[in-house]
């Protein structure tokens, strides 16, 4: 279990999966082509970024210049031969991966649990192909035993690589097992299961036995079997708990880790923005009006973090309507320290004549935020189906809308020009010391706009 | 009508102190709560005016509080409030049975007044309320519904639907009654008709609503 806690582990960039890099040979002059391009001229290093297992074959390819996909063909066809394929394995434990400055072997050393599971794998193989062997001998098992190898190398592999080829690794293992269900035995009864083990086997190897010997006349056809069979019950007892052991460790510790992901996920979300701002405050604290902008900005943040699984530093190319609108609060918010009430009803995706919209919406609230002196702005979104409007309201000093002062003539002229030559309406309403509301509509019917 | 009895339910012992500091002149803070349990006890042994109600508790939601005691005592009222509120909690709270909700950053001297609007019968709703209700309402009420469809339930009126616009802008009852030319009483009467529409309503759309929300 050495390794949980390793935090190396949970900071590797994310996987960017091998499969999609299908154009690869079309890159690089035809898919057979045997164009010889010259080296990298630098030590030779697996590429993981190209790889379709360790990167070998991509590695060797940069190394000496030649085509990913001939390396390949080659390396496949060689790997017919048995011995070959524990050779890859090698070569994916001990050359480094570009870029890094170890090999994963130096790490897998000092993981004792690995080095059991590899050894624990490596003997279950050796069990099965002695049974294989005893029924049948032919080329399949002859290239088999070099896997024993190949398996404990993986092994390693799988725990001491960093994530991202651990993922690759992961992708191509997987369906091939299903991990047990987790049996965390309580003490008092483990005794009890032993005894009972070695009871149902012994009884079925007399059972077995037995009934060789009743029903074959011919003992000397029965040796080898016979043999085998003992040998069997033998490794079986002696090492079924631990092979159990293993897969049970190994079990745990895939959900300790997964455990481990979210709390450092957790941990750095909070880490990020809420400890941040909690620091900030204090030390803002003498300045009543940046302290509440940041509570409401990171109120905000964790709010959509939460409810709406979206992570705040998102871009925004795909942004709805309503993110939109979202998108006007927390600018507004954070540019001029006014706090402002979002409420928006339904949601829809954007054409120009919404961006329009948006675009005047945003003008009249930075226009409250800038000049009305109110403590809040309350802005209102509504989709419909035939109409989408958008209420900016302030209640702060207002203004005569016949006698408009020259520093608010922005609004009456970029909102209502905006909306007006998209096919919207703008109202604006305000008088001294009423406060001011924004009303602006467009129709979604209305022609899509030229792009 | 005299000060309200007020019981506050609120796993956050800060905010039940600062509300009760705040509010202690204008209502009676009887007692305090911490969990679903708790809470049930303390209601049905003081059988307070309003209960101030914290939508999300450690034992359950908001809404159980709401729905063991109602059984019990329908004239004990709760006033639903929050800090982080996701639409369909809101709803679950209000749909249980109670008066209003609000958001835990208002004011004191609203929050006072909302507590006194809902001893005396009324519904509150906040801004984010009416917008959330305004969503679970929006559009035609679809195809299938059941058998026993009211119509009248189902749907908000253009008014309703007026009312609760203003109050999603953030205007106080006094401002929307200028604002439509009607009185408070009316206001009122219209949010108490669209808070009774929200809870027995067996609207398709209410729980398709909720249900995309939830899965979003």
């Amino acid at each position: 279990m050495g390794n949980v806690e390793d935090p190396e582990r949970w900071h590797h960039d994310t996987w960017h999966g091998p499969w999609h890099r299908g154009d690869e040979p079309w890159r690089s002059g035809g898919p057979f082509g045997l164009r010889h391009r010259r080296g990298n001229g630098g030590p030779l290093r697996r590429d993981p970024d190209e790889a379709l297992a360790g990167g070998v074959a991509a590695g060797v390819a940069a190394w000496r210049g030649f085509n990913v996909t001939t390396v390949r063909i080659v390396f496949v066809l060689v790997g017919l031969f048995g011995w070959f394929v524990p050779l890859y394995v090698a070569a994916w434990l001990f050359i480094p991966a570009a870029g890094a400055e170890a090999n994963i072997a130096s790490k897998a050393r000092n993981d004792s649990a690995g080095i059991r599971l590899a050894v624990g794998l490596a003997s279950l193989m050796v069990l099965v192909l002695l049974v294989a062997g005893a029924f049948h001998d032919g080329w399949f098992i002859s290239w088999t035993w070099p896997q024993v190898f190949s398996v404990a190398g993986l092994a390693l592999i799988w725990r001491n690589a960093p994530e991202q080829e651990q993922a690759s690794l992961r992708r191509v293992l997987e369906p091939l097992g299903a991990s047990p269900a987790p049996g965390t035995r309580k003490a008092g009864r483990a005794g009890r299961g032993v005894v009972l083990r070695l009871i149902i086997s012994g009884v079925l190897l007399a059972a077995g036995l037995g009934w060789l010997f009743t029903a074959h006349a011919n003992l000397a056809l029965l040796r080898p079997l016979v043999g085998v069979l003992l040998v069997i019950a033998a490794v079986v007892l002696a090492l079924g708990p631990w092979w159990l052991r293993i897969a049970r460790d190994l079990v745990l510790e895939r959900q300790a880790r997964v455990r481990a992901e979210e709390r450092a996920d957790i941990a750095a979300r909070v880490h990020d923005s809420v400890l941040q701002t909690l620091a900030l405050i204090q030390r803002r604290a003498d300045d009543p009006q940046k302290v509440i902008q940041l509570a409401r900005l990171q109120e905000r943040e964790l709010r959509s973090w939460l409810f709406e699984g979206r992570d705040p530093n998102e871009g925004d190319a795909d942004l709805t309507f309503a993110g939109g609108v979202r998108k006007i609060q927390q600018d507004v918010e954070s540019s001029y320290g006014v706090p402002v009430e979002a409420v928006i009803v339904g949601d829809c995706e954007l054409d120009d004549n919404l961006s329009a919209l948006l675009a005047a919406a945003r003008e009249a609230t930075v226009n409250a935020a800038k000049w009305s002196g109110a403590s809040v702005i309350s802005l209102f979104a509504e989709v419909e189906s035939g109409e989408v409007s958008i209420v900016v309201r302030d209640r702060g000093k207002g203004f005569d809308p016949e006698a408009v002062p020259e520093d608010r003539k922005g609004l009456a002229e970029s909102v209502h020009g905006r909306m007006t030559r998209r096919g919207g309406t703008a109202t604006v309403t305000s008088a001294p010391g009423e406060g001011t509301k924004v009303t602006l509509k467009m129709s979604r019917t209305a022609p899509v706009g030229r792009t | 009508m005299s000060t309200p009895r007020v019981v506050l339910v609120d796993d956050h012992g800060l905010f039940r102190s600062g509300v009760r500091a705040e509010l202690g002149r204008q209502v009676e803070v009887v007692g305090e709560a911490d969990d679903v349990q708790p809470a049930i006890e303390l209601i049905g042994k003081l059988l307070p005016d309003v209960v101030l109600l914290d939508v999300h508790l450690p034992g359950g939601g908001g809404q159980a509080v709401v729905q063991a005691i109602k059984a019990e005592h329908p004239e004990v009222r709760f006033l639903a409030l929050s800090a982080s509120d996701a639409p369909e909690d809101v709803i679950a709270v209000i749909r249980a049975g109670a008066r209003g909700y609000v958001t835990k950053t208002i004011s004191t001297a609203e929050l006072a007044d909302a507590v006194k609007r809902v001893a005396a019968g009324d519904a509150v709703f906040s801004h984010r309320l009416a917008g959330f209700v305004l969503d679970a309402f929006a559009g035609a009420p679809s195809g299938g519904v059941t058998p026993a469809f009211d119509p009248e339930l189902e749907q908000l009126t253009s008014r309703e639907r007026e009312v609760l616009r203003l109050i999603a802008q953030g205007y106080t009852y006094k401002e929307i009654a200028r604002e439509l030319f009607i009185s408070v009483k009316t206001v009122e009467s219209h949010v108490s008709s669209v808070l009774r529409k929200l809870q027995l309503s067996t609207r398709h759309q209410l729980t398709r609503w909720a249900a995309e929300r939830r899965l979003t």
